[in-house]
């Protein structure tokens, strides 16, 4: 259990210095979910002035799904860097070590949760300093570990497509999977200014609950009655895609 | 061997390797068809606000956008593929071999034409069955097919600029996310006077707003010569920085070589 545990420690270390060796790789991650909130806010800001609207802040409205795109996007590099130690036989020799499986998939889906810290401490950094109103350290707190969760979920998405593949030609796939988990939800506009196909599936896709659980800390208040949804829905889809991924990691090699 | 018969033959092995792997060309289509779905939906109240075009529905206003996001990211594969083609040594190969080594990205850049006509197509029939209009009829949808083509190339160009250069797919792949945000500061998504600032700055400076606006004419209102002239423009101020940089690239990867 111990040498599991230290090899799961090393792993980790190992994706995170991906991050800091490799920082021309990992910037665009860093990057692009703030600056889809910048875009998003300056192309579709002008809806806060339809009745209806619960906010005249749209940054504070898409605080939320930046959090979330911002640890999608890091679950996602998550999957393409293992697609691409499948595809240079570096993932190979892991699976002959004597390190437990389960280990190899605690520790790619941490180093992931973690790569995701970065690219959410931006965005936050950045929305404060437009002008967002500070929540108070413990919603924000509630706020980040909601998205941390989250991570965990688009790691798990990551890891399974990459292992099915086995090929970084895969990537798009593990981007999009997790984009359009967040932004089939009331993403752009509450649930009651959504029209069309989007409004059925927004009424449907449980990310809505973890949107709304992060919601709250930037537009209203928080209560116990928006927070457990998501965290029970991070639960479950932390056990699904996680046992998902666990059973393509069992299966590889054999 | 005759210049345009290398061309040809590794655009069809571009093809070919798009077509057979399910989870290249997946998201290509899936995925702004998806965003459609969602810009559609999370912004189609935006048709009441003061001062939007008169458009026959918001499905009209976005399907242009979602081309052209569609054809970005035929540029971005297009890239993708080249940087593994890379990796693996098949580039290596083609250099070593009697031909014109401007044909390693001529030919790729022209399956991805032929890849940009095809989302085209896909996205007409969306559009259509969705309940959209194309105002320009016949004519409109073939100009509007061939501006985007062009426009695939065109980003076809930078994707193989950053495969060339980098030699990896992974960096290629880093520019995924980055398609979205370009786009989001053009008035691909929405009408410029609508925009907030700075992106409304952003967006006239952009030269994807013009082959936005290219695309789009067509569809809200008909087919314009001088709109699409305005595409093409906007269309050769990025093939023009496409391939000013995959000179440079396939420069400095015949030095590695």
């Amino acid at each position: 259990m111990r040498g599991a545990v230290a090899s799961s420690g090393a792993l980790m270390r190992r994706g995170l210095n991906e991050v800091l060796r490799v920082p021309g790789a990992a910037i665009p991650g860093i990057l692009a979910p703030s600056i889809f909130m910048l875009g998003i806010t300056s192309v579709f800001g002008r809806l806060t002035h339809l009745d209806g609207f619960p906010t005249d802040r749209y940054l504070s409205f898409i605080v939320p799904i930046t959090l979330l795109q911002a640890a999608g996007f890091s679950g996602a590099a998550t999957g393409v860097n293992l697609a691409r130690d499948i595809e240079h036989g570096w993932f190979d020799r892991l699976l002959v070590s004597p390190v437990p499986r389960w280990a190899l998939l605690g520790s790619t889906l941490a180093s992931g949760a973690l790569r995701a810290v970065l690219p959410i401490t931006f965005a936050l950094v950045l929305a404060f300093s437009l002008g967002v109103p500070f929540p108070g350290a413990g919603p924000l707190a509630l706020a980040v570990l909601l998205a941390l969760a989250f991570s965990f979920v688009a790691a798990g998405w990551g890891v399974a497509v990459a292992l099915r593949f086995k090929t970084q030609s895969a990537a798009p796939l593990m981007q999009a999977g997790m984009f359009m988990l967040i932004l089939f939800t009331p993403s752009y506009a509450p649930q009651a200014l959504l029209t069309g196909v989007l409004a059925d599936v927004a009424a449907v896709n449980p990310v809505r609950h973890v949107v709304a659980g992060i919601r709250q800390v930037f537009v209203g208040d928080v209560t116990w009655a928006a927070t457990w949804p998501a965290i029970v829905v991070l639960a479950g889809l932390v056990g699904v895609l996680g046992s998902f991924a666990l059973w393509m990691l069992e299966r590889s090699g054999r | 061997m005759n210049d345009l018969r290398v061309v040809a033959m590794l655009a069809r092995r571009s093809l070919r390797q798009t077509f057979r792997r399910p989870q290249l060309l997946a998201p290509i289509l899936v995925f702004p068809t998806l965003f459609l779905v969602a810009n559609v939906g999370g912004g189609g109240s935006a048709t009441r606000l003061p001062g939007f075009p008169h458009v026959h529905g918001f499905l009209d206003f976005q399907l242009p956008a979602a081309m052209m996001q569609a054809a970005m990211l035929v540029g971005v594969s297009s890239g993708i593929a080249l940087a593994l083609d890379v990796e693996l040594g098949f580039i290596d190969r083609l250099i070593a071999a009697p031909i014109r080594r401007s044909s390693v990205v001529t030919g790729r850049l022209a399956a991805t034409g032929v890849l940009g006509a095809f989302v085209g197509v896909w996205f007409l029939a969306v559009g259509l069955i969705g309940g959209a209009h194309v105002q320009g009829g016949v004519l409109g949808a073939l100009a509007l097919l061939v501006l985007l083509a062009l426009a695939a190339m065109s980003f076809g160009g930078i994707g193989a600029a950053i495969a060339l250069k980098s030699g990896r797919a992974s960096v290629v792949q880093g520019i995924f996310p980055l398609v979205l945000v370009i786009l989001f500061l053009s008035s691909a998504f929405f009408p410029r006077q609508l925009m907030q600032e700075p992106a409304r700055t952003v967006a006239e400076w952009n030269p994807l707003s013009l082959i936005a606006d290219g695309l789009r004419e067509p569809v809200i209102s008909g087919l314009s010569a001088s709109k699409l002239a305005t595409g093409l423009g906007g269309v050769a101020i990025v093939a023009v920085l496409g391939a000013l940089l995959s000179a440079w690239g396939l420069r400095s990867r015949l030095r590695d070589a």
